[in-house]
């Protein structure tokens, strides 16, 4: 199984991400600069988190707009597997990979704690590994986490199934408690937490593991 | 006002520059030596005792005196920390204040080779009915999210107070944590005749022109007037130094780096070449600016952040500039070092300075200040007023300086890095180190109120208690770092407890064997006349062999029995409980005994590397039951308490006697722990047991965890939401 991190100019969780990946994979992921014109061949595709091009104009905006991204989204309507972590998962918005976008959490401050999420559904790339219903504890570190979409929108959302993660209870102002959420396709998965922090007891949460091990799960089966 | 007095160098002063150059100064070289000689760079009031603190032990690389402090943790690997202070920027403008001053301690430690794997603070404000605190404490805790936050560096312990005596100064002290390994530690001794000077980093700008200086004097009503020369953060820029730097520092390119911090291109220039005993010259046509037309002065004395000086090996010039071009950081060779012995500046194709170093450094201004001795002790404690017990833990629960400090800590990143196994909230950080079993413990104590009390004794206490903490984490205390925050110490009595402070952390670090690696000294601390408290912070790192001793340690029993390490409690004086109830505090603080302070903390290191008890946290402001509250509240436990003699049992519950802890331990091994306590010489009593919720003291005082947890966590939200 292969897969790539791109890491832009301010990315700051991608060795985090590498052995989490590392560590519950046994894989050696590769990282590469957003500066390279293609991404490698990669079963899994992951925008790590961090604050690209210091989250100046709006958060992952300008990361969006790297020539990189636009390989990014041709594998990704190839139906390569893509996760966006926290800055990942708001380059993925800006880029319209993923509906909605993230606005400043409501208390307008940046919230750094672990959070119970509820996993949606058990049928995807990403979750196979849960329980549907499950509730799992995942840290969050974020200033932009209030997901947002229009009417129209946030109806597509729910009655595709595109909710991969729920907040239990309400913690940065996201409509409808979205913690993360998938495309259409469900190749696409983006989301606030930090399942890459959650791999180790010691740190707290083993919660995290799971959306990399049920990454592997489907690419053995 | 002269010109020398707009620079703040007095008469005396003036004379001494004057006869050092034997000619009128031009006016970039008066810029030069006002920052140099200001007390900020120069310590010219601190040099003198400085020397007295304890330094050495086994476990020392490298002492005060370079960018930061070096200890050794074994496997070629060694810890670098430091802790400054970004006071006075802090109180003008509290967001870039704050953040710059955690970007400055990044920078100290990684230009010595150090990837920062943690950051700690210490920050102090006036009293909550005070009109500025709520804009100062939002500001300066969002800066220090912001910026540590964006590099993506945990911030993970630290303390935050309050008292009226920051009401027209606050205080921020920031401190950072790093690891290098031990054979590529990077210095700032220059070297090398004819080997090229690089300035790496952000353009400079005319941001921070003089704030070494405004950080050298007092404050009045017309403060604000100073904020242009607060410096403005750029994390992201930072975060690319950080990575463009150590990736330079594995390719064998850097002779001697040096990160430019307060008084900029002038002390970076200055110190690197001072060290090497070697002359430097400047072309400051080759600064990477931000505006044109840039004058010498301004270019020489701007704070402009995210910037490094560097001596390179000249074969290996192209392959550092590939690397910075790489991330997209400025790279621009700006001089040479000489053997002079004098900076050379030009610009323009004018001389603009040309000053022997050593008149900027070795031979700068140093003051023996006059100090008196006010004795104010032995003055008579005032009585505590007759309070019911509940109502007294309830009361100390929601004061501001013993009540939850989680709306400050939930705004800082403690999980990035993924290695924090202990965070705020607890008795520190501490941070596991990649790829080993080893892990590394920290924390930053000071009882300001100690300290007011009795100078040395508040200084020792601020060092045991730090030792305490990172002994209640498992972990064995290596050495210290400190921040001095003092009020002007032209005033004898400020001197004087200067000197006491410094006396008391040299005599703990003696005894304990903690030395100071690293510090900083922020005087001037007074607005209008109105000095500080003395804070002397002292900042702690300590190591984990084995990480395997934490598992199962920590989390709260029902049924284990709570014992205290120390004496029974007794001393009210100078105790929360007394500020709480009275308003004020008296002038007698506990007394520290450190021999006994070392038997305890060695015995209680023991019980937890042995797993014997199952957790651990230490007694100090507000006494034995604080710490029990916080202990159950952390994993929603209850605990029965029993104090035998009820005309005690006040003393007991509130008293602060020092070298205490708390600890908890399965009955069945209760004889194994008697029997060590007994061996060693430890005292120790048997409190209570921890039960599954409700504090329960003697059957008669029952408190809910609901009326804990809401005195106890219901204060700073309460104001900081009220947007009236």
């Amino acid at each position: 199984m292969n897969v790539t991190i791109i890491r832009f100019p301010g990315t700051n969780c991608d060795l985090d991400t590498a052995n989490a990946v590392k560590k519950v994979l046994g894989i050696e992921p590769k990282i590469i600069s957003c500066k390279e014109n293609k991404i490698p061949k990669s079963d899994l595709i992951i925008i790590p988190g961090g604050f690209s091009y210091g989250d100046y104009l709006r958060s992952g905006a300008i990361a969006a707009r790297e020539p990189i991204m636009d390989d990014l989204e041709l594998k990704g309507n190839q139906g390569v597997y893509i996760i966006g972590i926290c800055n990942g998962f708001q380059i993925l918005t800006e880029r319209k990979l993923l509906p909605g976008s993230l606005l400043k959490n409501s208390s307008l401050k940046f919230i750094s704690k672990n959070v119970e999420l509820k996993i949606t559904r058990n049928d995807t790339y990403f979750t196979s590994k849960y329980q549907t219903n499950e509730i799992v504890n995942i840290p969050i570190a974020h200033h932009d986490g209030n997901f947002f979409a229009d009417q129209d929108t946030l109806d597509s959302i729910e009655a595709n199934n595109q909710v991969a993660f729920r907040y239990l209870n309400p913690v940065n102002g996201s409509l409808n408690n979205i913690a993360g959420l998938y495309n259409k396709n469900l190749n696409i998965l983006g989301l606030m937490p930090h399942p890459e922090r959650a791999v180790d007891i010691r740190t707290g949460t083993k919660d995290g593991s799971r959306v990399f091990e049920s990454a592997l799960n489907f690419y053995s089966t | 006002m002269d010109i020398y007095e707009s620079h703040s160098i007095n008469k005396e002063e003036k004379e001494l520059l004057l006869n050092y150059l034997g000619r009128d100064p031009s006016h970039t070289e008066i810029g030069i030596f006002s920052v140099m000689w200001s007390e900020h760079c120069s310590y010219k009031s601190s040099r003198h005792w400085l020397k007295k603190l304890h330094t050495k032990g086994k476990q020392v690389i490298q002492g005060p005196g370079e960018n930061a402090g070096v200890v050794d943790i074994g496997d070629n690997q060694a810890i670098i920390f430091k802790m400054e202070s970004h006071n006075h920027p802090s109180f003008i403008e509290p967001y870039q204040g704050a953040a710059t001053g955690v970007g400055g301690i990044m920078r100290d430690v990684f230009t010595m080779g150090a990837r920062p794997i943690a950051l700690l603070n210490s920050i102090r404000f006036g009293e909550f009915t005070h009109p500025k605190t709520k804009f100062l404490l939002s500001g300066v805790v969002a800066g220090i999210g912001g910026y540590g936050n964006c590099v993506g560096i945990p911030t993970i312990a630290g303390e935050t107070g309050f008292d009226s005596s920051y009401n027209g100064n606050n205080l921020v002290n920031a401190m950072c944590v790093g690891l290098a390994t031990k054979d590529k530690i990077f210095y700032s001794k220059a070297s090398g005749i004819g080997n090229p000077v690089v300035y790496v980093g952000a353009k400079t700008g005319r941001d921070g022109i003089h704030g070494a200086t405004m950080a050298s004097g007092e404050f009045d009503d017309e403060s604000e007037k100073n904020r242009p020369t607060v410096q403005v953060g750029d994390p992201y820029a930072e975060k690319l130094l950080l990575e463009a730097c150590l990736e330079l520092m594995q390719k064998d390119a850097i002779i001697s780096i040096q990160d430019m911090g307060a008084a900029g291109l002038t002390s970076s220039s200055v110190e690197m070449a001072d060290k090497g005993k070697v002359g430097i010259e400047l072309n400051l046509n080759n600064i990477p600016t931000r505006q044109q037309n840039l004058t010498a002065y301004e270019m020489m004395l701007s704070e402009s952040q995210e910037r490094m000086l560097m001596v390179l090996k000249p074969e290996k010039t192209e392959i550092a500039k590939e690397v910075f071009k790489k991330w997209g950081v400025d790279f621009a060779i700006v001089g040479k070092i000489t053997e002079t012995n004098n900076i050379v500046v030009s610009h323009n194709g004018i001389i603009e300075a040309d000053i022997p170093i050593k008149f900027l450094t070795d031979n700068a201004p140093m003051y023996k200040r006059k100090k008196i001795n006010k004795n104010k002790r032995n003055q008579k404690s005032q009585p505590i007023p007759s309070i019911k017990t509940k109502d007294a833990i309830l009361k100390l629960l929601n004061s501001p300086n013993l009540c939850s400090k989680k709306w400050v800590w939930e705004q800082y990143d403690r999980t990035i890095m993924a290695n924090t196994l202990n965070d705020a909230g607890r008795d520190g950080g501490i941070v596991r180190i990649e790829n080993t079993e080893k892990a590394i413990a920290m924390s930053c104590d000071v009882n300001p109120r100690y300290c007011h009390a009795d100078a040395k004794i508040g200084a020792m206490q601020a060092v045991a208690e730090c030792w305490r903490n990172i002994i209640s984490m498992g972990a064995k205390p290596l050495a210290i770092t400190n921040c001095l925050n003092f009020g002007n110490p032209e005033k004898p009595e400020i001197m004087n407890d200067f000197v006491e402070t410094i006396e008391g952390i040299r005599d703990a670090s003696i005894v304990l064997d903690f030395p100071v690696v690293s510090g900083n000294v922020s005087l001037y601390n007074e607005t209008n006349g109105v000095a500080i408290k003395n804070t002397p912070t002292i900042g702690g790192v300590g190591l984990i062999e084995s990480i395997g001793v934490l598992d199962n340690f920590g989390p709260l029993n029902i049924g284990d029995s709570i014992y205290m390490i120390g004496k029974k409690g007794s001393h009210l004086s100078c105790s929360s409980l007394e500020e709480v109830c009275n308003g004020k505090s008296s002038i007698n603080p506990p007394e520290i005994d450190l021999n006994q302070e070392k038997l305890n903390g060695t015995g209680v290191l023991e019980l937890i590397q042995e797993r014997i008890i199952t957790s651990c946290h230490d007694i100090s402001d507000g006494g034995m039951i604080v710490a029990i509250c916080e202990m159950i509240m952390m994993d929603n436990r209850g605990a029965a308490i029993n104090i035998v003699d009820d005309t005690k049992m006040i003393g007991e519950l509130f008293g602060e006697d020092q070298s205490r802890y708390i600890i908890t331990i399965p009955p069945e091994r209760e004889s194994i722990f008697e029997k060590k306590m007994k061996k060693l010489g430890v005292k120790y009593e048997l409190i209570g047991c921890i039960t599954s919720s409700q504090l329960k003291i003697n059957d008669s005082i029952v408190i809910s965890n609901n009326e804990i947890r809401d005195a106890y966590e219901s204060l700073i939200p309460s104001i900081m939401n009220n947007r009236a």
